[in-house]
């Protein structure tokens, strides 16, 4: 009932008398990013022969499973106010980390450990942001190249090459009903985070602590140790995601992901439509966001376009994102 | 009764069944009304009666579903408030406008400016700006900057800038809002010499008095109904109130039940010191409304923040039911039973873009919820039930708060405060910026409040408010309790001397 009236209530704010697109303008900005989405994945299946297969699908899946993941949990971060630029870092600290253990231990103790490492680091984060009062963009900025230093530590710049101990590789490669436990391991962490973030009090706290963050702490939410939690399991995240491609490759080097991956994940957030300022978004609009950008890249591969304006396709997108984001703000208040 | 002649140029401005809704609640209904040229008019009503939206709509800040505009006879539908300005209407809205960066003269112009080969020419500025000024009778210098300038100062620049864009009706919604009384009454002058000049003035208020002494002619609105338009001649606050509400007003506070002799202390500060407040010690006891009065700055809001954790204490304890605070953060109060509603709705209160549901039951989660999951029927129900208690109507427990008014708005956070239940309640402008209507029933809510057995510390700029509700009033200034007033000494002079540092107000304490 709720859902419905909530519909009918925007819809009839739009004034259909003076503005008959203004309510279909509105569905649309609820709809968000998933309208393109469709159209791109349509588009797509009709003018590639190979696009639309099983075997393509589930490539893009598993090719973008580390990257759903980091996203999933900065979703997180993102409604809670805050911002980690130092996934790419940890994702590359992790990776080394596993694979150099994994070159001595067993795979599962190397796992654990990269799996750790990234915990840690996200917890230096969540500390540095919410103890010190340090801006999340400047601290996470910093400790990127805090952790990025670790990791060429870890290796002493070398490739870390793990291709004697096939058995840390079960965890990306093995599959089950014909779909790789990467994808698997992605599709638990994304609901689960969904879950925690549609249906749990964190997953309010997160909203309120984004929303008016004075508001919540007055109502009685420790909203620094909300923050300090979303940086905790984003930091968690994208050691899951860089210990995954580890495997996935079996070898690992410092300068794994960094830069690029962290503004991939950023990207697929924001343009999904979670807000960079925070209090609003949803894990769904992180999924479609990302997978919209793996579809772009797809599409120029099968369609044998130039990749060099697949770079200046996605700031285009990026820009109109934000901009849309700022464009509704605008209009709600 | 106004002296100078009535309008005698015919309507400017005529309404014709003007309707509009906001999800899915009507805001405004078949509205009729026809507004005189040269005439000020205003439009009274509870906050959520309907009267900014329709000084909105006539600026064409906002369309209305239904209904015709009509200026000077002919008919117009405004799609943004620069076709509204075209045709010489302009809003001056409660939020002022100037940039501080830039001088008086400068903000005038802004976006007009006398320009020469691209450049702004200074000197034809400044000459403009000065005829312009004179005109309007305002003694205001054109070189100061915006940085710093008084609200009533601020509102002159927004005043002659829709002078210098050829305003023909300014509408003006709750200009007087946040000017103390000697600006108003400034203000009150120039509107009356722009009306006598021509200029149609449209005033927004729920300033009764005001409306009483300066408009020629009042609409009254009530539930986005039109009552009646009547001249102002002919009406008084009372009948102005009573048209609003609907009903005739009973006395203007509930009835105060006095506290049980025995009733026990559920709020006690010792020698409780934070930045702005100085060694305050206080007892609130069940059932008690305990107010706390003083001017601004005196440290009011810093001990409110003070006692419930929100601000670092330096030393003294807070105990809540005899038992002392530990921990930091509000958490940690509200955990004790210490809960606050802050001066600030919007900034400290509410997450406006968020739903009702969730910004109601935000304080009690953990009691919705079972190993972390929210149970939403559980929530749904409980939140229903305590907007039912405060008397808030919603289209939707999913709306977001931004689409209620803001005496409702300062309702949810009483619901949210109902559903949490504390012992005690620090209550910082509980009515602050709201109508009539909601300020008697947030009035009743803290009355009821008191009765079930809760402490409540009310604090309130408004001398009347604290003398209705409290049994007991603390009066603070620069930082420090200056008295204590009971029973018969609880007038509104004692408040102000004591307030003021007059000698013999009230009882010192300590002594």
């Amino acid at each position: 009932m709720d859902q419905r009236d909530l519909t009918r209530a925007r819809a009839s704010r739009a004034l259909p008398s003076l503005r008959p697109s203004a309510a279909v303008a509105t569905g649309l900005r609820r709809a968000g990013i998933l309208y393109p989405f469709l159209i791109l994945f349509i588009v797509l299946s009709v003018s590639s022969g190979p696009f639309f297969t099983k075997v393509n699908l589930l490539d893009i899946l598993d090719q973008q499973s580390s990257t759903l993941i980091i996203a999933a949990a900065g979703t997180l971060v993102l409604i809670a106010g805050g911002l980690d630029l130092s996934v790419g870092a940890i994702y590359a600290l992790a990776g080394v980390t596993a694979a150099h253990l994994a070159l001595f231990t067993s795979p599962t103790v190397a796992i654990v450990a990269g799996i750790a490492v990234g915990l840690g680091v996200g917890l230096v984060n969540g500390v540095i942001v919410t103890a010190f009062r340090i801006n999340a963009l400047i601290a996470t900025l910093a400790m990127s190249f805090v952790v990025s230093g670790l990791a060429s530590l870890v290796t002493a710049g070398n490739l870390v090459i793990d291709y004697s101990h096939p058995g840390f590789a079960d965890l990306a490669r093995s599959s089950f009903l014909t779909v790789n436990t990467s994808t698997w391991t992605m599709l638990a962490v994304v609901v689960a985070l969904g879950v925690v973030l549609s249906r749990t009090t964190l997953g309010r706290y997160i909203y309120a602590s984004g929303s008016n963050a004075e508001a919540a702490r007055l109502s009685g939410v420790r909203v620094q140790l909300v923050k300090l939690t979303t940086f905790v399991i984003s930091g968690g995240a994208a050691a899951l995601g860089g210990v995954i491609d580890t495997s996935r490759v079996l070898s690992a080097q410092a300068s794994n992901g960094e830069t690029t991956l962290t503004f991939t994940v950023l990207a697929g957030i924001v343009v999904g439509g979670t807000s960079i300022l925070g209090g609003e978004g949803a894990m769904w609009r992180t999924v479609v966001g990302v997978l919209f950008i793996a579809l772009i890249g797809n599409g120029f591969d099968l369609l044998g376009l130039n990749p060099l304006y697949e770079q200046i396709a996605l700031g285009g997108i990026l820009l109109i994102a934000v901009g849309y984001d700022a464009w509704s703000r605008l209009r709600q208040s | 009764m106004p002296s100078r002649p009535q309008h005698g140029q015919g309507p400017h401005v005529e309404l014709v069944d003007i309707g509009k809704s906001f999800g899915g609640v009507r805001a405004l209904d078949g509205i009729s009304l026809t507004i005189g040229k040269g005439s000020i008019h205003a439009l009274v009503g509870e906050n959520g009666a309907g009267k900014s939206t329709l000084g909105k709509i006539l600026a064409g800040v906002i369309a209305p579903d239904r209904g015709q505009l009509l200026i000077g006879g002919e008919p117009v539908a405004f799609r943004s408030p620069r076709e509204a300005i075209v045709r010489g209407i302009v809003l001056i809205a409660q939020e002022l406008s100037v940039a501080p960066a830039l001088s008086v003269a400068e903000n005038v112009f802004l976006g007009t400016e006398p320009r020469r080969a691209g450049f702004v020419a200074r000197r034809a500025l400044r000459r403009r700006y000065d005829e312009l000024a004179a005109a309007a009778g305002f003694e205001l210098s054109g070189d100061l900057p915006g940085r710093g300038l008084r609200t009533a100062d601020q509102q002159k620049v927004e005043i002659l800038r829709a002078l210098c864009r050829d305003a023909r009706l300014i509408v003006m919604d709750e200009p007087t809002a946040a000017l103390p009384r000697s600006d108003a009454d400034r203000l009150y002058q120039v509107v009356r010499r722009l009306a006598a000049g021509g200029t149609t003035i449209v005033l927004v208020s729920h300033f009764l008095r005001e409306v009483a002494e300066l408009a020629d002619e009042v609409t009254i609105l009530r539930d986005g109904h039109l009552v009646r338009t009547a001249p102002a001649g002919d009406e008084t606050e009372e009948t102005m109130l009573s048209s609003m509400l609907g009903r005739s007003l009973g006395s203007a506070f509930p009835a105060r039940r006095p506290v049980p002799a025995q009733a026990p202390i559920v709020l006690q500060a010792r020698g409780l010191s934070a930045p702005g407040v100085h060694d305050v010690s206080l007892e609130v006891r069940a059932g008690e409304i305990l107010g706390l009065a003083g001017l601004v700055g005196s440290g009011r809001t810093e001990l409110a923040r003070a006692l419930c954790r929100a601000q670092r204490v330096t030393a003294g304890t807070v105990s809540v039911a005899g038992t002392p605070l530990t921990g930091h953060g509000p958490w940690a109060a509200l955990r004790a039973g210490l809960a606050m509603i802050p001066e600030s709705r919007k900034e400290q209160g509410l997450m406006l873009g968020r739903p009702i549901a969730e910004n109601v039951s935000l304080a009690s989660l953990t009691r919705l919820s079972d190993l972390g999951l929210v149970r939403r029927r559980a929530e749904r129900q409980a939140v229903a039930r305590v907007l039912g208690q405060v008397g808030v109507a919603v289209p939707a427990q999913a709306a977001p708060v931004s689409t209620l008014s803001g005496g409702n708005q300062q309702k949810l956070l009483f619901a949210r405060i109902l559903l949490r239940g504390p012992r005690v309640l620090v209550a910082d402008e509980p009515t602050r910026g709201v109508d009539v209507g909601a300020k008697r029933a947030i009035y009743e809510l803290l009355t009821s409040l008191a009765a079930e057995g809760l402490g409540v510390l009310l604090i309130s700029s408004d001398a009347e408010e604290i003398l209705g509700l409290a049994h007991r009033v603390l009066v603070m200034r620069a930082g420090r309790i200056a008295a204590e007033l009971r029973g018969e000494a609880m007038t509104e002079a004692a408040i102000l001397a004591a307030a003021f540092g007059a000698p013999d107000a009230g009882t010192k304490r300590g002594a």
